[in-house]
């Protein structure tokens, strides 16, 4: 899996994944965004749309980032999440925990406040 | 007129031998078949016991205890011999004397015309013949080559056209073998006739060979293979009328028969049963393999720590599965056992990772309450949800989110396996596909799983040898080390199902092809002597000259008396002369080298092709100067060992004519006009 973070200023960032987020890619993202949380990054958007397919490993590194960011009073939230990605959301309930948003634009602007 | 390979003018002695034959044979055919098996079991016999008589004084008395170097070789090749001529004799001991059964009608029957790149027109000229086949049947031509006017030539005379799918991307082709099981699964006849793309058949060929499957335990019948093209002499030695005579005849008398890839018609159901059976037995030797290799796998793979009692889990349950596997329980539950173990341990690896996310959100909730914001962030009902239930949650996230096999320390490859993709185009290949001799590996399964084969000895189609040097050394190098490659893979002699008779006709066909180790010692032992005076043996005088001169000559009688009428000197000649070839052929088997199925030219390369027979023109060369030199040495006085000398000159001359028939081969050009 790759990613990408891109600052968007006022301490936001979108971090932009593409591959599988699986239990060998995992532990990348988990790095990198308390990597981010740790450069003062603390509003991200994780840009969902090149991700194929999320496992239990996954969907941990994500909320274990939101923990990150929270813990700096920031957020986090997910962009563009494919089918596969949403059903394991619902099916978790952390669809009520992440906001998901239908795109990056939508994402950072909610982040504006 | 029937078709009849070829004899030589009869000298006289031969035809004299024949008046008094005509005497003292009897006139009916079973009591002339039935004295002609007595003889030669006696001959046989006789000349059993006189090699034994012969190689007890060789073993105990004759060695040369000064050059063991030599006189060692010489006796291992001589004790290969030995075990050659009983293997011969066994063979030969009771042949089979068939006349095909009347045929019945109303049997479907698919011709089947093998091509890859042949010249159309070739292939052309058999499917033409073979629509003119009198009995009713589908004639189709499996082109691999996939050529489009191959494609038209087919529309334009009405027959058939088989090509391999898409199903074939990507996957091992698997040369002939996977074109006539490419076809099978196409076409539906009860029966199934294979031709080379250059055999012609008679119109005749299906009425005089279906009777015989009137038995329901014969799955095929081998007809001749004979080859039109053969100037006067045989240069290449093609024609095999041994083979396809007292040879095959020899083997079907012990119902093991070889299938020879064209010329013979095969039974669809043995084929397809053949097919499934294998596919059994290879899918679970295949699964027992791979399940085998995984807790080694697991342990070399850097799982994570949280997936490593998952991933335990796994490797034990596929100890188990291999276990039950020899056993022999049913590959479906036992792999249905195993997909079980996987999901459990998918489960588990899951629930860790809830378990994780559970805590992560309990540090959100605790967050939240202490930075006092009322941040509605869904973390307790998520974390609650999940406790409540948390492994029913982690069966349902696992059947959309589970690990990959990886992350478990499973090889990709063996989840394929387990899916029973097997890597193969098709899942059933009736033809066995491991040996580019598919034809002797397929028949001797079919033989394991009790079937029964047949051997008809009418010449029905007729063919093509090779017209040069090159491709006929190459068509016998490639059946030499795929016959090897039959041994090795599926050795005959440790095959379950096979009649011991059975085993040892096909075993006898390996057997020969190690023939080139005992030839080039045969060929270099009177060099040596001749050159050097040093003997193998302690001396030449009579002692050895009254065991070996018998032995011999019984031999040489019994070979005479299986061979009658036929013309077998090229045979026997090209089976010495060509012992760089058995020895290439063992070697490249042996040390594990590739064989790659190349089709044999049909058309002439040209040239002169004396770089291909170097070993066999270097042994010429020294022979003849150890013939000279050693006489030399006689009449100069340099050396008294008359009768040694004498007896290595006859040895020399003889290897001298049989190896003149490769030189000869060599720089052959047909006669011009071609």
């Amino acid at each position: 899996m790759e990613y990408k973070v891109e600052e968007q200023g006022e301490k936001r960032a979108t971090v932009r994944l593409v591959g599988r987020l699986d239990a060998s890619s995992a532990p990348i993202l988990r790095d990198a965004l308390k990597d981010c949380v740790a450069h003062d990054l603390t509003a991200l958007v994780v840009d969902m749309e090149g991700i194929s397919f999320i496992d239990s490993s996954g969907l941990s590194a994500l909320v274990s980032g939101f923990r990150s960011a929270r813990e700096q009073e920031g957020t986090l939230v997910l962009a563009c999440a494919g089918p596969q990605v949403r059903v394991a959301l619902e099916l978790t309930r952390l669809n009520q925990v992440f906001a998901i948003y239908e795109d990056v634009e939508a994402a950072l602007a909610s982040l504006a406040e | 007129m029937p078709l009849v390979f070829e004899t030589q003018p009869r000298g006289r002695i031969a035809r004299w031998l024949d008046q008094w034959g005509e005497r003292l044979i009897p006139a009916d055919p079973d009591l002339r078949d039935g004295l002609r098996v007595l003889v030669f079991r006696i001959i046989a016999l006789t000349s059993v016991a006189l090699g034994l008589n012969y190689l007890y004084y060789r073993y105990t008395r004759s060695l040369n205890v000064n050059a063991l170097w030599f006189a060692i070789p010489l006796l291992l090749a001589e004790t290969y011999s030995f075990i050659d001529t009983l293997l011969f004799m066994f063979m030969m001991w009771r042949p089979a004397l068939r006349s095909a059964p009347p045929t019945t009608p109303d049997h479907t029957v698919d011709v089947f015309i093998t091509s890859y790149s042949e010249p159309v027109a070739l292939v052309r000229q058999t499917a033409e013949a073979a629509l003119r086949i009198r009995y009713p049947h589908n004639t189709y031509v499996l082109d691999d080559g996939n050529r489009p006017e191959m494609r038209t030539v087919c529309e334009e005379i009405g027959c058939g056209y088989i090509t391999r799918g898409p199903e074939w991307q990507n996957r091992p082709r698997h040369a002939k073998a996977g074109n006539v099981n490419n076809a099978l699964l196409q076409t539906t006849g009860e029966f199934v006739l294979i031709l080379d793309a250059d055999q012609i058949p008679e119109p005749e060929i299906l009425d005089h060979t279906l009777g015989y499957f009137t038995d329901p335990k014969v799955a095929f019948v081998q007809t001749p293979q004979y080859f039109y093209n053969v100037p006067l002499g045989d240069p290449f030695g093609s024609q095999a009328p041994l083979f396809y005579g007292p040879i095959q005849r020899g083997k079907d008398g012990w119902n093991a028969a070889f299938f020879c890839g064209s010329n013979a018609v095969l039974r669809r159901e043995a084929l397809l049963q053949l097919g499934l059976v294998t596919y059994v037995q290879e899918t679970q030797e295949r699964l027992i393999q791979g399940l085998s290799r995984l807790p080694v796998e697991a342990r070399g793979t850097r799982v994570r720590h949280s997936y490593r009692q998952a991933a335990l889990q796994i490797t034990r349950a596929a100890e188990d599965a291999v276990v039950d596997l020899r056993e022999g329980r049913a590959i479906g539950d036992v792999l249905d056992g195993f997909h079980q173990a996987l999901r459990n341990a998918q489960r588990k690896a899951v629930a860790g990772d809830l378990q994780n996310i559970m805590r992560d959100l309990a540090g959100i909730e605790a967050q939240d309450a202490r930075s006092g914001e009322n941040r509605v962030s869904g973390a307790s009902e998520a974390r609650a949800a999940i406790e409540h239930g948390l492994l029913a949650l982690a069966d349902e996230l696992a059947a959309v989110a589970a690990p990959p096999p990886e992350a478990l320390g499973l090889d990709p490859r063996l989840v394929q396996m387990l899916q029973m993709d097997s890597g193969e185009a098709l899942d059933v290949q009736p033809l066995a596909t491991f040996s580019i001799t598919e034809d002797m590996a397929t028949a001797m399964r079919l033989h394991s799983i009790g079937w029964q084969s047949v051997f008809h000895s009418e010449i029905l189609a007729q063919g093509l040898a090779p017209e040069d040097l090159a491709s006929a050394l190459g068509q016998r190098l490639r059946w030499g080390a795929g016959t090897i490659q039959v041994m090795l893979h599926d050795n005959p002699l440790t095959k379950p199902g096979l009649s011991w008779p059975q085993r040892l006709q096909y075993f006898t066909t390996m057997y020969s092809y190690f023939s080139g180790f005992a030839s080039l010692i045969y060929l270099v032992a009177p060099i040596i002597y001749l050159l050097t005076g040093i003997s193998p043996v302690v001396s030449y005088a009579s002692e050895f000259l009254w065991r070996i001169v018998p032995y011999l000559l019984v031999n040489k009688l019994m070979f005479a008396f299986v061979a009658w009428g036929i013309d077998v000197f090229r045979g026997e000649q090209y089976s010495l002369a060509l012992f760089p070839l058995w020895i290439r052929a063992v070697v490249t088997v042996f040390g594990g080298g590739k064989l790659t199925f190349t089709v044999t030219p049909k058309t002439r390369q040209s040239g002169v092709f004396l770089n291909l027979v170097i070993p066999q023109l270097a042994i010429v060369v020294l022979l003849v100067m150890g013939v000279f030199y050693a006489l030399f040495g006689l009449l100069v006085g340099w050396r008294n060992d008359m009768t040694g000398v004498i007896v290595n000159i006859f040895w020399a001359g003889y290897d001298i004519v049989m190896l003149s028939v490769i030189l000869r081969a060599a720089v052959y050009r047909p006669p011009s006009g071609e």
